[in-house]
């Protein structure tokens, strides 16, 4: 699939000096759900808004469909679309206006049928003549994302698309964007909620003080770079570990009955059948086996923290 | 060009224009009935004319000036500053128009009100006292002139205002003495040699003059100086803002 975004070397200074944006390279290829991740300030909207054209970069290249942001921004900023963070709307406005007011100034023609159907995707249809003041907050995150779709963008850039919205509207989101995918447009989005990113995307970028320190398909890093839980639950409480089981590096729950042992995914061997083999061994009867694999959540906190332990080193 | 995109501007400001009509134009009708109440009446009784025009008649363009100034300049700087402030701004930024096009969308539609405005006044005056038009054509001119360039001007004060009261400063600490400076209620000559002289550094003296020469053919200096005061700060206003944009007017940092 040939790449639809590609960003090279890309830093980025505030006035303050301070560094946002560090030596940044990204590949996004058409069609695809992207999802950046990182903590607060780690660079995830500023990365946005540069390719977005809100705010300027300072070196670097950034090509959309192969073609410069800078040089030929009016093609470029034709196929991007940006739902910002913020509901930043203006409250006085209809949102029949407000969606299409965003349609003309990226330059098209108007078209009421379109818009007429896009607010009937995103069940805003019977809100178009209310003023933006009396939307409810997840009805504002739908006229943004109209907004952002008014001109029908190939590239549609999600900054943080649920954050502050309840959990029933979230699945809601997410059941919006997976269409918008469906139809083609290729998906870039921020998020806190990894669980979101876990949901949604197909590839996965984490980025941290300004730099982007992995990226890969969300699959394979669940499965590379995560750990596995074995539990089993014992047909009665064992007092101490002792006999064949205390070579082994597990733990013990407070009731004495459930043994844990983590073990990666990504190791040749495990010890799973040597360790079930010393529990018949011991005579212990097992009364239940289950496992556990960690989740996109715990991956990233342990690559962040991995990151930060390095710059502090360095 | 990207035309829609200007229009949509365009259109979205005036739409705002429309919203708050009432308070746009109630607010400079009644500033100018006072003004003629004040003006017209109560010292009108003791000027009865100069320049061999009635007093009343004479403040007209006087009038018309300040309310046009400083409309232009509040429409504009407020029409920039808002989505800067509400961070609608964004789409804006992220849109395929270029610098030139977002300046024409709100300097277009900030002079614009301000011709409207502008008109009414015209319309207003003659409730109150005759008003000639010797030269229409080259009153528009200064008209339409002037309602651009302070609504450049505006936009410039728009860009910079860190708030609310940035956008009141300039107009009330600056241009409105200027107006008030510049001849709008009298004519320079009435003035000591002294005052006069120092009239003559007042840019707004040249916009009246040229303006209410247009109305009466009196002026306080000539037709040539006036247009080239009010072309040279169109041009000052527009490299200003071209420098600022080139520089990522302040928003892009």
């Amino acid at each position: 699939m040939k790449n639809i975004l590609e960003i090279k070397n890309v830093t980025k200074f505030y006035k303050n000096s301070v560094k946002a944006l560090e030596n940044v390279n990204l590949n996004i290829k058409e069609g695809e759900i992207f999802a950046l991740l990182g903590p607060n300030g780690a660079g995830k909207s500023t990365l946005i808004n540069s390719i977005c054209g809100i705010v300027n970069f300072n070196t670097g290249t950034i090509k959309i469909n192969n073609m410069d942001i800078i040089k030929n921004y009016r093609a470029t900023r034709k196929m991007t679309g940006i739902v910002p963070q913020e509901l930043n709307l203006e409250s006085f406005e209809t949102v029949w206006n407000n969606v299409n007011y965003s349609r003309g100034l990226f330059g098209k023609r108007p078209d009421h049928n379109y818009i007429e159907k896009l607010l009937k995707q995103l069940s805003l249809w019977d809100k178009k003549d209310n003023k933006i003041k009396e939307l409810s907050g997840g009805m504002k995150r739908r006229v943004l994302i109209a907004k952002a779709l008014s001109h029908q963008p190939k590239l549609l850039f999600l900054d943080e698309p649920t954050a502050s919205v309840d959990v029933e509207l979230r699945k809601d989101m997410w059941d919006v964007v997976k269409k918008l995918n469906k139809d083609g447009v290729t998906i870039i989005l921020t998020t806190h909620y990894i669980e979101e990113a876990e949901e949604l995307s197909d590839r996965v970028a984490v980025i941290n003080d300004g730099k982007i320190i992995l990226v890969d398909d969300k699959d394979k890093l669940i499965e590379k770079l995560g750990e596995k839980t074995i539990k089993i639950e014992l047909l009665e409480p064992i007092e101490n570990i002792n006999g064949n089981l205390t070579k082994y590096n597990f733990t013990l729950d407070q009731t004495n009955k459930i043994i844990s042992h983590t073990y990666n995914l990504n190791s040749n061997t495990t010890d799973i059948t040597e360790l079930l083999n010393d529990i018949k061994r011991d005579g212990i009867e097992i009364k239940d086996i289950n496992t556990e694999q960690s989740s996109l959540e715990e991956i990233f906190i342990k690559l962040i923290k991995e990151n930060n332990n390095e710059l502090v080193r360095n | 060009m990207n035309w829609y995109g200007i229009k949509a501007i365009y259109i979205h400001e005036m739409e705002r224009f429309r919203r708050t009509l009432f308070q746009s134009l109630a607010s400079p009708i009644i500033t100018t009935s006072l003004y003629f109440v004040v003006f017209g009446s109560a010292i009108g009784s003791r000027i009865t004319e100069i320049d061999g025009i009635n007093y009343g008649s004479y403040i007209v363009p006087g009038m018309i000036m300040l309310t046009i100034l400083t409309q232009s300049i509040s429409n504009a700087s407020f029409a920039f500053y808002f989505p800067r402030f509400t961070n609608t701004i964004y789409e804006i930024l992220a849109a395929p128009l270029s610098s030139f096009e977002i300046v024409l969308g709100f300097v277009g539609a900030a002079a614009s009100k301000s011709l409207i405005i502008g008109c009414v006044i015209i319309l207003t005056a003659n409730f109150f006292v005759d008003v000639r038009i010797d030269h229409p054509l080259l009153m528009m001119f200064f008209l339409i002139l002037t309602s651009i360039t302070f609504a450049l001007f505006g936009f410039i004060i728009g860009m910079y205002a860190e708030g609310f009261e940035g956008l009141q400063i300039i107009p009330i600490l600056v241009i409105t003495p200027l107006v008030f400076l510049g001849g709008s209620f009298y004519s320079i000559n009435m003035l000591p040699e002294f005052w006069q002289k120092i009239s003559l550094l007042n840019p707004v003296l040249y916009l009246i003059s040229g303006f209410r020469y247009s109305f009466y053919e009196v002026s306080d200096v000539s037709l040539f100086t006036s247009t080239l005061t009010i072309l040279t700060i169109l041009i000052g206003c527009i490299i200003f803002i071209t420098y600022t944009f080139s520089k990522g007017y302040r928003i892009k940092d």
